[in-house]
């Protein structure tokens, strides 16, 4: 059996207790922090109980036990973090990540900032330590790209990545194009759906879509890039007018994040794209293509976020961890 | 261009030879049997880009060869790309605009349609460039997207296949 600790009890931390209740995995939860509140509870948290307190708007434990503690005290195999993304400072999580690694413990996270800022200095921490780190959730919600390219890829050279990053600008551009919004009114209609954050900057100006950049080239393809490094421009300039222009010969517009690790590549910015490119999905689809010189072409077309879809590339990453490192161990 | 030669072995790579001797690029070799062409004759399309300047010694390398030249086609701007440009295309004056990419000589703008949707509103317009070789394109585009930078556009790329 496998024991994991969970920090952060949002969308993705819910997605992976509910998924957890409906599946026998054989993974109990020794540990677990909202931003308010914290349980720790060697013979296994009751996570349905900790569920309903937290959809009744209270938090999910006791106000006098912090992430920290969770982190430091708790009895765990695995570190799940699942806190929102800073992208400046990546804290709290790197910390917690740093504490629980030092602690011989593998840590599965989807959040971005750690991995996008530390992701070296965080895998010699873990190699030196014997555990693993594992980040599936951080780029494309359910597509498991990481894996495919650290595993099923392993040994090809990647000449090209590039695709659709963000499920946000892609929503708002299909919107656009679709019915000939505004790029007001289409933001207006993602953020009635729940797609847009209040402040829609970290998606629209393609900086989510960067960062995501920025831990596939350091992570997969061993550059050594950060955030500043990608040349990005965002869509909220993008009139209906242009998608018209491109509507009329066949194309459309999207927003592509591209990496061409031998020119020094690292992009994201709207590009015309033909309709008929597998790139071109709806809504708030993700899509990737990796160019790879064993394998040829390949395109991934998933869900880029969303409670279950998060929490199902952050239980793959924990059934790896348990069928090589802690059954029988 | 259309050739014709003689239908024996090994006349079909002599011709070919010379393109690569003047630093040309064969694209494609259409090479059919009409009723026009004499019996002991064959006629060959090659469809193939070559450096400026270089025709001249391409045609007196086949001469040699006893290759007769029957057409030349050329088209000097083979490579074509469409962008999208946003902004205050009028106000930033546009016609200064298309003139700094033709007045490299070796790319020009060959289309444009522009939607003005409402006065002092950003305008979007389709743009059209074609150039003599794929550097040139790399180029233009280049200068393109400093003018915009300049002008405060936002220009929109294809995606190109790599």
């Amino acid at each position: 059996m496998m024991r994991i600790a969970i920090l952060g009890f949002g969308s993705v931390g819910r997605g992976i207790a509910r998924a957890l209740l409906a599946k026998d995995l054989d993974i109990t939860v020794t540990g677990l922090a909202d931003s308010r509140s914290g349980i720790i509870d060697a013979g296994g948290i009751d996570l349905a109980a900790a569920l309903a307190k937290k959809e009744n708007g209270g938090p999910c434990g006791n106000a006098g036990v912090s992430p920290g503690d969770v982190v430091a005290k708790a009895e765990y195999d695995v570190l799940v973090e699942v806190t929102p993304t800073n992208v400046e400072t990546g804290e709290p999580a790197l910390g917690h990540i740093r504490e629980a690694l030092r602690r011989g413990r593998h840590v599965v996270t989807s959040n971005k900032g750690p991995i996008a800022l530390a992701y070296p200095e965080l895998r010699a921490l873990a190699e030196a330590n014997g555990v693993l780190l594992k980040y599936e959730a951080t780029v494309c919600g359910a597509i498991p790209l990481i894996h495919a390219m650290q595993e099923g890829l392993a040994g090809n050279t990647i000449s090209r990545l590039y695709g659709v990053f963000n499920g946000t600008c892609n929503y708002i551009l299909t919107r656009m194009a679709a019915e000939g919004l505004t790029y007001e009114q289409a933001l207006a209609e993602a953020r009635d759906l729940g797609y847009a954050e209040a402040d829609p900057t970290y998606d629209v100006e393609g900086i989510d879509a960067g960062v995501k950049l920025v831990i596939l080239a350091n992570a997969l393809l061993d550059l050594h890039t950060t955030l500043d490094d990608v040349e990005r421009t965002g869509i909220t300039l993008l009139s209906p007018e242009a998608l018209q222009l491109a509507e009329d010969q066949d194309c459309t517009i999207r927003l592509i994040g591209e990496i061409i690790p031998g020119a020094g590549v690292l992009r994201v910015s709207p590009r015309i794209i033909p309709k008929i490119h597998p790139l071109v999905v709806e809504g708030t689809l993700n899509a990737v293509t990796v160019e790879a010189d064993l394998a040829g072409d390949l395109t991934f077309i998933g869900k880029g976020a969303g409670s279950a879809e998060t929490a199902s590339a952050v239980i793959g990453d924990l059934l790896y961890i348990q069928s090589r490192h802690v059954k029988g161990s | 261009m259309k050739l014709e030669m003689k239908d024996q072995p090994g006349q079909l790579v002599a011709a070919l030879k010379p393109i690569s001797a003047v630093g040309g690029n064969i694209i494609a070799v259409i090479h059919q049997r009409e009723t026009s062409t004499p019996a002991e004759a064959l006629d060959v399309q090659i469809v193939l880009e070559l450096p400026e300047g270089r025709l001249p010694n391409l045609l007196e390398l086949f001469r040699e060869q006893g290759v007769s030249v029957v057409r030349i086609g050329e088209e000097r701007l083979l490579y074509e790309c469409t962008l999208i440009m946003i902004g205050h295309l009028m106000h930033t004056d546009l016609s200064d605009t298309v003139d700094q990419i033709d007045r490299t000589g070796s790319a020009e703008v060959t289309e444009l349609s522009l939607v003005m949707p409402a006065i002092d509103a950003p305008s979007s317009a389709r743009i059209t460039i074609r150039s003599t070789t794929r550097a040139e394109m790399k180029r233009a585009i280049r200068i393109l997207s400093a003018v915009a930078k300049q002008k405060d556009l936002l220009i929109i790329e294809p995606l190109e296949d790599a």
